[in-house]
């Protein structure tokens, strides 16, 4: 014996010629298509900043616009079903900007099939919802495509609300010195979706915490200099320090100790192997604040239901300027990077 | 690999009424419970904790022995006391 | 959680990190064969507070890395197949094989299906009697008990449609080839705690002995880890070389007696291919002649797929730690998680995947 063993590698790299399920994951795949393919068609000031929505000057108002799609399987799920993520994932878009959400358009694409107690159910969510959250909707479409052609439903909504004066929230105004605060627990959505698809059997207390956050931001707003603000849903809260940080040019430091998560969340996560710092949320937000206004915007939001559990997670930095670092429980550091797929659980 | 987490027995099933037809038991880890095979684990009871790799118990955690050596990393600790700063914080967990 | 928390303790850490330093007087360097550990050391960003002396190098210990692209290729062939319910682990979905992934097959119409257990198998299997039901049984020995005891509750069951796609690894054999190979440098192995539970550690004592290097079993949390290693490093700098057990509260030296007796009624010993490091004796498992009947490479015919392993990539020398994943000129450029050339890459907790995900192509080396 005592031979060398030989090189062996797998593959040539194929380059994709295809859209993949990673393409719709909220990472780099999914920033890649935008970035390569959307935003040099598309083309302009507004795009080119890529926030989560348009902040437009209509008259003499600011009008802030935003539109998703939601494809969510399982329909419904514990804490929600599409509907209500629905209303709440338009009316939070609008929300980051600071403007106050006023008219949602909502477009069904429905599965021929699709039993039409389930879609009252939905719809009788959606108006719930919105009349809880204060906005109306105004229009909308409705379509049918063959079985097989959709996945039961999907929705699509488009919000517009105004921007207040004096308000100018973007990622790209994160700097160096902000306060990031963490409106509450993360990993619910993602979990209580996951646990619930087949083949996995997780029995658990864990609901999705799709809530409107509008409120909240009033409340923040009213209480200090906030610079940036994203709500973590695909690819968690990761992916959204990632692409401030990277919007902004600052580095961003956070502590794994001071990052709230439910016991069965943690839990879940780690049964599957997975990690909470990259599983979706719906209904918080990230907040870079300005370091005099720290304080009294983190009492604000705690004094709120959805910023109960709100903690000041870490800081932006000057240093390593697009990269966020993780300082790890154990006094190690680790960066965060924007994933390329949608998280898989593991058994290795 | 091999991920395997620690869990507690909070019921058992016997092979006649499991739906594998296998010895199982709802086994809680952390506030998620799971059903999970206990055929590897014959002497497993109620409030036993087990590694879970898998859906099945590969072993049971030994808990005298799990005391006696975090006793002995607690005395290492200890005497690293002496140049310890702040204490270092609690995870921010939830209930 | 508990036995999890106490286990991420920063301060039991931070004084074994210091233990460690008072006890290291020269370089040394390691191996964790399990890619759970690797995954861990990443994690808790572990192996950048080690003191310079203490070098690890990340093993073989992933199953993912380690399964043959001819493999993969048959697994793929078989999930192509019209009414195939194709079940595997999550892990093994992105593994590229000659043509795309588990994934691309999915979007062309495969039936593939992710399981957390292998009785989620056998009850798709009993939901479904028309169709064939076929599970990837990749894995090292931690495994083989849950995948020997869903052929067995077939059989018992009577279950006509369900079969494994068997490619289980054994670990000693993987250290015994690593301590032969003449660039061998790794002076001592944190051994795989959770492959212990289930095989005990009577293995590892003829390898500590014949290659004189210390093994100590170890756990995948910080404070194990740390403890592992500083075992490891007390052996080193007293010249001894035994088998150690750091993870008492979950590895006995018999291991689990029933899982062995049942890897035994079902499986036996086989030589296996190692991806990037070639067919090793003796080193897999497939299923007994009896159970043939369950063995899905038969069932389908898939033993005539064969595919030559391209040579880019340095996965097979980071498999056997002759390499770290920055040495590769193609880690962090062409080679990427979405752009994989070697399973490294590919799994979540291969060495490269994990150093990637941890962000280590962005940082220069700290050491």
């Amino acid at each position: 014996m005592g031979k060398e063993f030989a090189l062996a590698c797998p593959l040539p790299v194929t380059g994709r010629k295809t859209i993949v399920l990673g393409h719709g994951s909220g990472g780099r795949l999914t920033a890649q298509l935008v970035r390569d393919l959307f935003l040099p068609a598309f083309d302009n000031e507004f795009l080119r900043k890529l926030d989560d929505q348009a902040v437009l000057k209509l008259g003499g108002a600011r009008i802030a616009f935003t539109t998703d799609s939601f494809v969510v399987t399982p329909l419904f799920f514990p804490g929600g079903d599409i509907g209500k993520l629905a209303v709440h994932g338009t009316v939070n878009d609008l929300a980051m900007s600071g403007a106050r959400p006023l008219y949602l358009s909502a477009a069904f694409i429905m599965e021929e099939g699709l039993p039409l107690d389930e879609l009252a159910r939905i719809t009788a969510s959606m108006a719930e919802a919105a009349k809880a959250a204060g906005v109306a909707i105004v229009t909308g479409d409705t379509k049918v495509v063959n079985k097989g052609s959709a996945d039961k439903l999907f929705i699509t909504t488009t919000g517009i609300g105004l921007v207040p004066d004096g308000v100018a929230i973007s990622a790209s105004n994160a700097r160096p010195g902000d306060q990031v605060i963490l409106s509450g627990t993360i990993g619910d959505h993602g979990m209580a979706v996951f646990s619930r698809r087949e083949n996995l059997e997780l029995e658990s207390t864990i609901e999705s915490d799709t809530a409107p956050l509008h409120a909240l931001v009033q409340a923040m707003l009213a209480a200090g200099e906030i610079h940036a603000l994203r709500d973590p849903t695909r690819g968690g809260l990761a992916t959204s320090l990632c692409e401030i940080a990277g919007s902004a040019g600052i580095g961003v430091e956070i502590h794994a100790r001071r990052i709230p998560v439910r016991q069965p969340v943690r839990a879940a996560c780690e049964i599957l192997g997975m990690d909470p710092l990259f599983v979706a949320n719906e209904g918080k937000l990230v907040a870079f604040v300005a370091p005099a206004a720290a304080d009294a915007v983190l009492a604000a939001m705690r004094a709120t239901t959805e910023g109960r559990d709100a903690a000041i997670v870490g800081e932006a930095v000057g240093a390593h300027p697009g990269m966020v670092l993780l300082k790890t429980e154990i006094g190690g550091s680790r960066i965060l990077d924007l994933p390329f797929n949608e998280q898989l659980p593991r058994i290795c | 690999m091999c991920l395997a987490i620690p869990g507690k027995i909070v019921a058992l099933l016997d092979s006649q009424s499991s739906r594998t037809g296998l010895k199982m038991a709802t086994v809680d880890f952390g506030g998620v419970r799971r059903e999970v095979c206990l055929e590897y684990l014959p002497e497993a009871g109620m409030g036993d904790y087990v590694l879970v790799h898998v859906g099945f118990a590969i072993t049971r955690v030994d808990e005298e022995e799990a005391a006696r050596t975090y006793r002995t990393l607690r005395e290492l600790d200890q005497l690293a006391e002496l140049e310890a700063g702040a204490l270092p914080e609690e995870p921010h967990e939830v209930p | 959680m508990k036995y999890l928390d106490e286990y991420r303790d920063e301060r039991v850490s931070t004084a074994l990190l210091d233990e460690i330093r008072r006890t290291v007087t020269r370089p040394w360097t390691l191996m964790e064969v399990c890619g759970g550990q690797t995954h861990s050391i990443v994690r808790y960003g572990l192996d950048q507070l080690l003191p310079a002396e203490v070098e690890l190098v990340h093993g073989p210990g992933c199953p993912v890395c380690v399964t043959p692209l001819e493999m993969i290729d048959r697994a793929h062939a078989i999930a192509r197949r019209a009414g195939v319910i194709f079940c595997s682990f999550g892990d093994m979905l992105r593994v590229p094989g000659s043509q795309g992934d588990l994934f691309q097959i999915k979007a062309e119409g495969g039936d593939v299906r992710i399981v957390y257990s292998p009785l989620d198998c056998l009850k798709l299997a009993r939901a479904h009697p028309e169709r064939p039901v076929v599970f990837f049984a990749v894995g090292f020995e931690t495994t083989a008990p849950a995948n020997a005891m869903a052929v067995w509750q077939a059989r018992a069951q009577g279950l006509a449609n369900f079969s494994l796609l068997v490619s289980h690894v054994l670990v000693p054999p993987a250290i015994a080839a690593i301590l032969e190979s003449p660039s061998n440098r790794v002076q001592a192995f944190l051994g795989p705690g959770h492959v212990c539970a289930v095989m005990g550690w009577s293995e590892y004592e003829p390898l500590a002995e014949r290659y004189r290097v210390p093994m100590v079993i170890t756990g995948f949390e910080p404070v194990d880890l740390l403890e592992g290693i500083l075992m490891a490093a007390r052996q080193l700098e007293q010249g001894r070389a035994t088998v150690e057990n750091q993870y008492a509260r979950a590895v006995t030296r018999e291991g689990n007696v029933e899982a062995r007796k049942t890897i035994g009624r079902v499986f036996e010993v086989c030589d296996r291919a190692w991806r990037g490091i070639g067919v090793i004796p003796r080193s897999g498992y497939r299923l007994r002649p009896e159970f043939a009947e369950y063995d899905a490479e038969r069932i389908f015919d898939v033993r005539s797929v064969h595919a030559a392993e391209p040579a880019v990539c340095i996965s097979g020398q980071v498999l056997q730690g002759h390499k770290k994943p920055h040495d590769c000129p193609a880690f962090g450029t062409q080679c990427t998680p979405q752009t994989p050339l070697g399973a490294t890459m590919v799994s979540a907790e291969g060495a490269c995947a994990a150093y990637y995900n941890c962000g280590r192509h962005m940082a220069p080396a700290s050491r």
